[in-house]
């Protein structure tokens, strides 16, 4: 299988993570992974992603533009920002709740989001917009969003990677103390794309 | 142990320990502070490496680059194999020590790992350590990936002990920050190693020494580039007249558009210094065109040039030099595809979304944290300074931050430690003016001292603000001389700052805190009625190293007005449908924001 999945989102939003259980199911499905993910100074609150690319077909560290399978955009510019790398039919799953920078609450733009995810409709066949504050709301914390916008792909069927290898990986890397609030929002998203799938 | 799944910075780790190293220094600088940070976890972690051997290992934090280069040329004198890890800046700073020690040699294997960052992504230069390699006469190798990086650096602790020389090992940010599957051996023993031997003939260095071992050196170059003909790392594949050079992440991206492609043919050139000549002449066997593909400097493209010209070859390099690729900035896969079709005339089959017309997307600057105290210290100097005129020298660190509007308080930053003298400089161009240097704590101890022994010797007049966060912020939070712990893990004395100050002689130190808003400014104003050298500590802990509960609120009598905004520029600090509101996930509850709002809008649970 080649595979190559972009994450991208804001420093903070938990990209990292949410790659490294990806790339870890990957490796213990049997599978050769890379990945590269931008941190250090552009980290502060600035765009980040993180970019995994399953198969021993991947040179490059980055995913060249025309061949991500799948964009996991935790913050709707930022799936714009970053669309070019999609492949032709590929699919991008975004999160509807935009973060707003200071540079855009000193100015007031109005960015809100709603721009964004038009422009995308109008460019994705298969487009999923989940909406982080409704199923932060059922978890009672934004902290676990990046484990249910993967369960959200895993259950759309665009990671190449079944549930159990990646809920394997929760067990292994999350500490135990928010292990269980992370299965919680694996299910709670990949029931989300299973509904996706079944369309 | 089986395959690990690692960054680039742990696969130089990791294939140093598998070399027996002694032992290892260096200083933070993203790309390249993960590497020590790996040693100390697989060494003492996992691997209990040097546990009960008669040779130990040691690592440390050093205090800057150039400590870190001497302190390991000392270990190398007496046979141990030793690493030093810096960024590329980082080398400017180690350069005294190691253009010496290029002359000198060594008995152990030394490493040294410059990590260049291309682009910049989060430097201030885009210098090329491989012109550095042949500045400095040292060999250079340069991985195209994190599982090379791994095997190459063991090789290049072997070159260096084969003849007797510092080497130089070159990744770039792809190659640091790029995780791969590593093999984790088990049963890793430090090198067994003489001891230092005494022979002041060959340890103490003087011109005749240096004389006679520039002569030596000279000689035995081309027979170094004689042998990196035969070296593994550098490869060629596939046939055809037209001929593609490259090296580091750029191999990777030409293989992303060669794939396994027989009819192209890809020479790599792991080892740029010294250039492997009788490798490069059979790559170029029959070859009518060849393009180079790398970052930086045209430094293949030059070697082939002479290459072509010493031989009288029928053959047009390409290159950065013709036009062929970019002086400036890092390649990427996209890039280098573009270059690749073009040089073999090949059509762009790329299928990817038309993005012409995309709306406008935010920007993204970054900033200061929710929280952070740097932005407190910035504004007591800003609210201190009000109607006076005042420069404010930047460093080094997350404190550069502080240029960002609305802060807008750095008007310089050059180099680490340069605040600091250059607050001296502007002081004698306008002895009116206040002039302020901002330096951070790991900075300060890196190259703070020394310039503030030249304001008190040379009579300056101007205001330091140590902002004392107790840590390395920006490269990842690195312990330091005033934190307490070093990499051995061992609890250690704290180099109290303050104390530092005061015995070289400045008069007047205020240590505040700068989340209480009153008292730091009150203390910046007193600071500006005295004269010489005057220094305030801002000490207050990284929000990433001391998490705390407490939350900020915006309560009912909020007018609107936005003053919080405007002023602090706090990212957790948002307008939603026109309402200011506090981000609960990002607010530290450091509490500035309510010092700033002028109707008491703003506070904790306590204040409701």
């Amino acid at each position: 299988m080649n595979r190559d999945i972009l994450l991208c989102g804001v420093g903070g939003q938990g990209t990292v993570l949410a790659s490294k259980l990806i790339a870890a199911a990957a490796m213990s499905s049997g599978y050769t992974v890379h990945s590269a993910e931008t941190i250090g100074m552009a980290q502060r609150g600035g765009s980040v992603t993180s970019h995994v690319r399953i198969g021993d077909r991947a040179y490059s560290p980055l995913i060249p533009e025309g061949n991500a399978d799948v964009i996991l955009a935790f913050e709707p510019a930022e799936a714009v920002r970053n669309l070019t790398l999609l492949k032709k039919n590929g699919v991008v799953i975004v999160n509807r709740v935009p973060v707003k920078p200071v540079t855009e609450s000193l100015q007031d733009t109005g960015y809100d989001g709603s721009r964004m995810i038009e422009y995308l409709q109008s460019k994705c066949a298969g487009l999923v917009v989940v909406d982080a504050e409704k199923i932060c709301g059922e978890l009672g914390s934004s902290r676990y969003f990046n484990v249910a916008i993967l369960g959200v792909a895993v259950g759309r069927g665009q990671i190449g990677l079944s549930a159990e290898a990646v809920l394997r990986e929760i067990e292994a890397k999350v500490p135990e103390k928010y292990r269980q609030m992370n299965q919680k929002a694996f299910y709670l998203g990949k029931r989300i794309g299973d509904t996706y799938a079944a369309q | 142990m089986g395959k690990e799944y690692v960054m680039g910075n742990a696969a130089i780790a990791l294939g140093a320990l598998a070399a027996g190293v002694n032992v290892a220094t260096g200083y933070p600088g993203t790309p390249s502070s993960e590497i020590i940070e790996a040693l100390e976890k697989y060494a003492f972690g996992k691997l209990r490496y040097g546990k009960g051997e008669s040779k130990s290992f040691h690592l440390e934090w050093s205090v800057n680059e150039k400590a870190a280069l001497e302190v390991a040329a000392g270990a190398a004198y007496a046979g141990a194999r030793t690493l030093v890890t810096m960024k590329q800046v980082g080398l400017n700073v180690a350069s005294d020590p190691l253009m010496s020690l290029a002359y000198v040699g060594v008995k152990g294997g030394m490493v040294v790992v410059v990590a260049d960052d291309p682009g910049p992504i989060s430097s201030q230069t885009e210098q090329d350590t491989r012109i550095f390699a042949y500045y400095s006469r040292l060999p250079v190798f340069d991985p195209s990936s994190p599982e090379e990086a791994y095997v190459m650096i063991q090789d290049a602790f072997d070159y260096s002990e084969k003849y007797n020389t510092p080497v130089l090992f070159r990744p770039t940010t792809r190659i640091c920050h790029a995780y791969a599957p590593i093999a984790v051996e088990e049963d890793l023993k430090p090198k067994e190693y003489e001891g230092f031997v005494k022979d002041s003939k060959r340890w103490v260095i003087f011109p005749k020494l240096s004389f006679m071992n520039h002569e030596m050196i000279e000689k035995r170059n081309p027979l170094i580039g004689e042998d990196f003909s035969s070296y593994s790392g550098n490869t060629v594949t596939g046939e055809g007249k037209k001929a593609i050079f490259t090296s580091g992440i750029s191999y990777a991206y030409v293989r992303e558009y060669t794939k396994d492609r027989e009819d192209v043919r890809v020479c790599r050139i792991a080892t740029p210094y010294p250039f492997p000549e009788t490798f490069a002449l059979k790559c170029l066997k029959g070859v009518e065109e060849a393009l180079c593909v790398e970052e930086l400097s045209p430094f293949l493209e030059s070697e082939l040039q002479r290459l072509a010209g010493v031989h009288h070859l029928k053959v047009r390099i390409l290159g950065k030099m013709t036009g062929n690729g970019r002086l400036a900035g890092e390649n990427t896969a996209d890039g280098t595809a573009s270059l690749v079709q073009e040089f073999l005339g090949e059509e762009n089959s790329k299928e990817n979304v038309d993005s012409r017309d995309m709306p406008r997307l935010p920007v993204r600057p970054p900033v200061l944290c929710a929280g952070c105290p740097h932005r407190a210290s910035f504004y007591a100097v800003k609210k201190a300074c009000a109607g006076r005129k005042a420069y404010f020298c930047g460093d080094i660190g997350c404190y550069t931050l502080g240029n960002a509007m609305p802060l807008d308080m750095a008007d310089t930053c050059l180099c680490m430690g340069a605040g600091i003298t250059m607050a001296q400089g502007l002081h004698w161009t306008d002895e009116e003016a206040v002039s302020f240097a901002f330096v951070g704590d790991s900075t300060f101890f890196a190259s703070g001292l020394t310039g503030v022994a030249n304001a008190i010797y040379n009579e300056a007049d101007i205001i330091l603000c140590v902002l004392d966060n107790s840590t390395t912020a920006m490269t990842g939070h690195q312990p330091h001389p005033g934190t307490g712990r070093n990499m051995m893990g061992h609890i250690v004395e704290k180099i109290d700052i303050a104390k530092v100050l005061e015995g070289l002689g400045v008069q007047r130190i205020m240590t505040v805190n700068p989340l209480d808003l009153n008292e730091a400014v009150a203390a910046v104003q007193e600071c500006m009625t005295l004269p010489g050298v005057k220094a305030m500590i801002f000490k207050s802990p990284c929000i990433a190293v001391s998490k705390t509960e407490s939350r900020m609120r915006i309560f009912e009598q909020c007018i609107g007005c936005k003053k919080c905004i405007r002023e602090i520029g706090c990212p957790a600090i948002i307008v939603r449908e026109d309402r200011v509101t506090i981000d609960e996930g990002m607010c530290t509850g450091c509490g500035l924001c309510a010092q700033v709002c002028p109707v008491g809008a703003i506070g904790g649970d306590a204040d409701e």
